[in-house]
């Protein structure tokens, strides 16, 4: 039997319509993504061509849920929305209850509220800025930052009795009021741990050449992008939108203190570092003015309102304590609120954070809608990204601070 | 507000509703003018930022007369101000007109609203589910899917507002 000769291999001609693109697909377990979300890359090289978002992983239907817990139940699900700043979640959803009821809050509420809100902004931004010099490879900053955060969760337990996932908050008031020596912990935190810790971090990397290298014009927006993007908070102001709630529409005690809006034109990754780091310099700013400053008094709203849970003591010796306590734990009960809806936003350290709250008028929201941050940031990733190389994708990604529990969910 | 009011006034009629409610001001039109008076209130008024969009149903809400609401919430990126424009549309085909072309941020948001209550948006360049798997056949914030069990929607009897 003749051998047949083997067929020659097919050649493809180069034509120039050849695809010479290939796909590369980054997550949803990668570490520089540190939380689950997934990227398609159309890679050129190294060069990024086209980014395609994959988000949902983590999705576990935190609105739906709303539907079903009452007012002061879902704080405990808005707190695990931005996991990084628990506080924020939780002042930005009793803000909107609270502009649904109608319930002007005590100052000393008030205050205490700012002061526990900007201690998580720091927290949040020192999280961020660590992580993003962790994935450019710089660990020591990081470290810092860390270090710093435990002092925060330090003085969330000791108000709150839980580190991470507080649910401090509740309608017209506070779980509990705070003690003196919370206020000292706030005080030495503010004086002698932040600025340390805040200057270690500046020192490693403000004028580190490679932290520099591979931030600096990269992922930029624009001021205009960023208005149609919808970008808010740290990224909107870092591309020259001096837009900030805290200013614009003063909620709690900002009002009172002396802040600045801190700004950059650039637009960058190293404009949303600096940002975020001025910014930390102004929460601890705003902190310093209003722990000197707490007024005395109730915590809560007037026990009369029917709206506070009462305290166990009221609770256990009081025939009205026990009835109210009744009247807000029971389904058929509960609080009252109009038959509307609004919508309400506070400035969480990513951004504009807002609830849109439909009542029907019963003891739990009809609809509860989030304005989450990351959602609308991570939008607008594919387009920072095009024409980046692929090493610049941690920088960016690290720059917009993408929490994946409040992308999803 | 009140020239917003106003420009509204003048070249909509009595097309766009105003209710006010503690510190929001909320314009109610017809789905076939919305991107007239998004686009208005966009290039005219200066409401240059789409802070959010959301949908609710409105399937078990006391006094309703449509299933769905849509809602867009608008600010002034110079001086703050707020404005918000609420449509209202219905079954078997909700439909509304995609704010794509005004705002690049609404591309995600219309996506969300999409996959969690099947309005549907004309002209958005990318309308798939974002947050659900792409073979997810229910809309989970409709108020006719459960909140307990793992059933999906076609298990369930339709639950249609009869009188639209």
């Amino acid at each position: 039997m003749p051998l047949a000769p083997a067929l020659p291999f097919a050649v493809d001609e180069e034509s120039p319509e050849q695809e010479f693109l290939y796909t590369l697909n980054f997550g949803p377990q990668h570490p520089a993504t540190h939380t689950t979300l997934r990227l398609i890359l159309t890679l050129d090289g190294e060069t990024i061509v086209k980014a395609v978002p994959d988000i949902g992983y983590l999705h576990s239907g935190f609105e739906k849920l709303g539907e079903d817990l009452d007012y002061n139940q879902y704080v405990t699900i808005v707190d695990r929305m931005n996991y990084i700043s628990p506080i924020c979640n939780e002042v930005a959803w009793h803000h909107a209850v609270e502009k649904l009821m109608d319930i002007e809050i005590t100052p000393r509420c008030k205050y205490i509220r700012t002061i526990i809100a900007e201690l998580a902004r720091i927290s949040d931004h020192l999280l961020c800025v660590g992580a993003a010099s962790l994935d450019l490879g710089g660990i020591t900053a990081f470290m810092y930052a860390f270090n710093m955060r435990e002092k925060v969760y330090d003085i969330f337990e000791t108000m709150s009795g839980q580190r991470f996932h507080p649910s401090y908050t509740r309608v017209g008031g506070l779980m509990v009021d705070v003690k003196d020596d919370w206020v000292a912990m706030v005080r030495t935190f503010i004086k002698v741990d932040f600025p340390k810790a805040h200057a270690d971090v500046c020192r490693l990397l403000n004028r580190n050449k490679i932290f520099l290298d591979r931030t600096k014009g990269i992922g930029v927006l624009s001021k205009e992008e960023a208005i149609n993007r919808s970008a808010a908070g740290p990224v909107a102001r870092a591309s020259g939108v001096a837009r900030d709630l805290r200013k614009d529409e003063p909620y709690l005690a900002y009002g009172d203190l002396e802040f600045d809006v801190v700004c950059s034109r650039n637009g960058d990754c190293l404009a949303r570092y600096l940002v975020r780091m001025e910014e930390m310099r102004e929460s601890a700013r705003i902190i310093s003015q209003a722990v000197e400053n707490i007024p005395a008094g109730p915590v809560n709203v007037n026990i009369e309102d029917k709206l506070t849970i009462p305290d166990k003591s009221a609770t256990y010796r009081s025939i009205e304590g026990l009835i109210q306590h009744f009247e807000l734990f029971m389904w058929n009960r509960r609080w009252k609120p109009p038959v509307n809806e609004l919508y309400a936003a506070t400035e969480a350290p990513n951004g504009e954070l807002g609830f849109y709250i439909v009542s029907d008028g019963e003891g739990r929201p009809y609809r509860c809608r989030t304005r989450p941050p990351s959602f609308i940031h991570f939008a607008i990733f594919p387009h920072l990204m095009e024409g980046h190389s692929i090493g610049d994708l941690p920088a960016v990604l690290g720059s917009l601070n993408i929490i994946a529990a409040e992308l999803d969910r | 507000m009140s020239n917003t009011q106003q420009l509204l006034a003048d070249r909509f009629g009595d097309f766009a509703i105003r209710e006010e409610f503690r510190d929001n001001v909320r314009f109610v039109v017809s789905p076939d003018r919305l991107l007239d008076v998004l686009s208005l209130l966009k290039n005219e008024a200066g409401f240059d930022f789409l802070a959010d969009i959301t949908g609710i149903d409105y399937l078990h809400y006391p006094n309703a007369t449509d299933r769905y609401g849509v809602v867009y919430c608008l600010a002034n990126s110079e001086t703050a101000e707020r404005v918000y424009v609420k449509v209202l549309v219905n079954d078997p085909e909700p439909t509304l007109e995609s704010a794509y072309s005004l705002w690049k941020g609404a591309d995600w948001m219309e996506r969300e609203v999409f996959d969690m209550f099947g309005i549907v948006f004309d002209g958005h360049p990318d309308l798939r589910r974002i947050l659900m798997p792409e073979g997810f056949a229910a809309f989970p914030l409709r108020k006719d899917y459960p909140l307990r069990g793992r059933g999906e929607r076609h298990n369930f009897e339709p639950n249609i507002r009869a009188d639209g």
